[in-house]
């Protein structure tokens, strides 16, 4: 049984932003992290505002050079998509292993992102896409980096007022690699381990673009800075690679769980990467 | 907003009306309207017992709220066939012991139709795929995705037939 709470059902966007400026009331989209959380007692609240029925919420876009996905978009329409495949590719490989058949159903890509879970599988390929996500709430809009919607474990910038709107992107240059890698206990509905994605974009024999972005290792998802630093611009060498995973795993804060231990967390985020890394400019180059 | 509503939805074409508050599931709506061929396992989006197709989409009941399914279409397992005339899933199912004890099997079976609606040949690998949110303690799987194949090919000669 859920615990007891209010439930108001706005049909529109500008009636979920009243709703929400009410000061009273925590979005609900698909309920597939704010249901077991409820009932397991690890999230407490009396009052929800479900954006289901928004329908203005729900949508993929595709336009010259920027995709843009509602917030609700499930991880099913994420897969259901055919250009999705070359927008972004590693959100599509993270989306093919998400959970089960029904709660990719009911799961959004909103959720996943805002949950701010450190194994939320859609952000290491949204942060590599170099993603934007744009807030909304009754008194207007603002866009900002992905990769400064974080703050710390389950804890963004976001306002009570606000809720997410979409996440939007340009896709890769042809010819590029996006990829991600899931270490999980098994193929289908399990909880990430280490998650590893890796954006390369080669020209003219170099490293153009690199972006790597490392889950599950520490209080939030995060970009290696660093890395990238090591390795934009140049040619990407097997020493080259090894030490920008190094520096990558020295970013990592792993704690040990019942899924793993924070050695093996690190270990795996440092081999991961330098995997990816390896794969990803064999392909890009 | 208000504590309590009236909910009216269709079950296996049937229409429902209930009165219930918002943090009730569809599972425990509907259980309590005596559709109890809707299993109750982990009621935490694990097992996939509870799974019923939503307007032909596939969900766990025990992670939907039955406000959310107003006006809409719910099938659970009696809604595919019974045993005068079963879904060729279920006959499947019978034939190769794909259930033991059967708890998992409304759930499953569910799962497994929503996957040959869309795909009618699925490889071994799209059944594991479009089952792994289904938990199953007794069969080892094997059953069960030899069921799934059996009655793929049943239905695609039931296509060729027509
Ligand atoms: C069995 C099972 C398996 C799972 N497997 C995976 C997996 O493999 N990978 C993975 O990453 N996750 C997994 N999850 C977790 C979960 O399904 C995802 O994180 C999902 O994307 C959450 O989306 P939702 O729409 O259900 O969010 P909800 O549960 O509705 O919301 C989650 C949080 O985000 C907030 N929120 C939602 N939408 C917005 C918005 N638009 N603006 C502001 N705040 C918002 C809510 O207030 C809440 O705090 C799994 C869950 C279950 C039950
Ligand atoms: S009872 Fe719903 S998924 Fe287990
Ligand atoms: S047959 Fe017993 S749980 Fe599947």
């Amino acid at each position: 049984m859920l615990p007891r709470f209010e439930l108001s059902q706005p049909q529109t966007l500008p009636e979920a932003l009243k709703a929400l400026a009410g000061g009273v009331g925590q979005p609900l989209a698909g309920g597939t992290n704010l249901f077991p959380d409820l009932r397991g007692g690890r999230e407490k609240g009396d009052t929800f505002i479900s954006l289901s029925q928004v329908g203005e919420l729900r949508y993929i876009e595709h336009t010259d050079n920027r995709v843009t996905l509602g917030s609700g978009a499930t991880i099913s329409d994420i897969l259901r998509d055919p250009q999705m495949k070359i927008a972004a590719p590693a959100l599509v490989a993270a989306s093919d292993i998400f959970a089960g058949a029904m709660v990719r159903n009911a799961a959004t890509i909103g959720g996943n992102v805002c949950c701010g879970s450190p194994s939320a599988d859609s952000v290491p390929p949204l942060l590599t896409l170099g993603a934007d996500v744009t807030l909304a709430s009754a008194s207007g809009e603002r866009t900002l980096p992905l990769d400064e919607f974080y703050l710390d474990y389950k804890k963004t910038v976001m306002k009570p007022d606000e809720l997410l709107a979409s996440i939007s992107w340009t896709p890769p240059t042809p010819g590029s690699a996006h990829l991600f890698y899931k270490l999980s206990r098994r193929k289908g509905d399990a909880i990430t381990i280490t998650g590893i994605s890796v954006l390369v974009e080669a020209e003219g024999g170099k490293c153009k673009t690199v972006r790597i972005a490392l889950g599950s290792v520490a209080p939030t998802i995060f970009r290696a800075h660093e890395a990238e630093g090591m390795l934009a611009g140049r040619v990407l060498t097997s020493e080259l690679i090894e030490e920008a995973a190094q520096s990558a795993a020295g970013q990592c804060k792993p704690i040990s769980d019942n899924r793993a231990s924070a050695e093996y967390r690190l270990l795996t985020a440092h081999s991961l990467t330098r995997r990816l890394l390896r794969q990803a400019w064999k392909q890009a180059s | 907003m208000s504590s309590e509503k009236a909910v009216t939805l269709r079950v296996n074409g049937n229409e429902v009306n209930i009165i219930t508050p918002a943090h009730r599931t569809l599972l425990e709506a509907l259980r309590h309207e005596g559709f109890v061929e809707i299993k109750s396992g982990c009621e935490k989006g694990d097992c996939g017992a509870c799974a019923v197709l939503l307007d032909g989409v596939p969900v766990d009941s025990c992670i939907t709220l039955a406000w959310h399914a107003e006006g809409r279409d719910v099938t659970t397992i009696k809604g595919l066939g019974n045993s005068d005339s079963p879904d060729p899933l279920q006959k499947a199912f019978i034939e190769t012991g794909g259930a033991q004890c059967g708890y998992c099997t409304p759930g499953m079976i569910i799962a497994a139709k929503a996957l040959l609606n869309e795909n009618p040949e699925p490889s071994l690998d799209d059944i594991k795929k479009a089952l792994s949110g289904n938990l199953c303690r007794c069969t080892g799987y094997t059953k069960i995705f030899e069921a799934v194949q059996i009655a793929a090919e049943d239905l695609r000669k039931e296509g060729e037939a027509a």
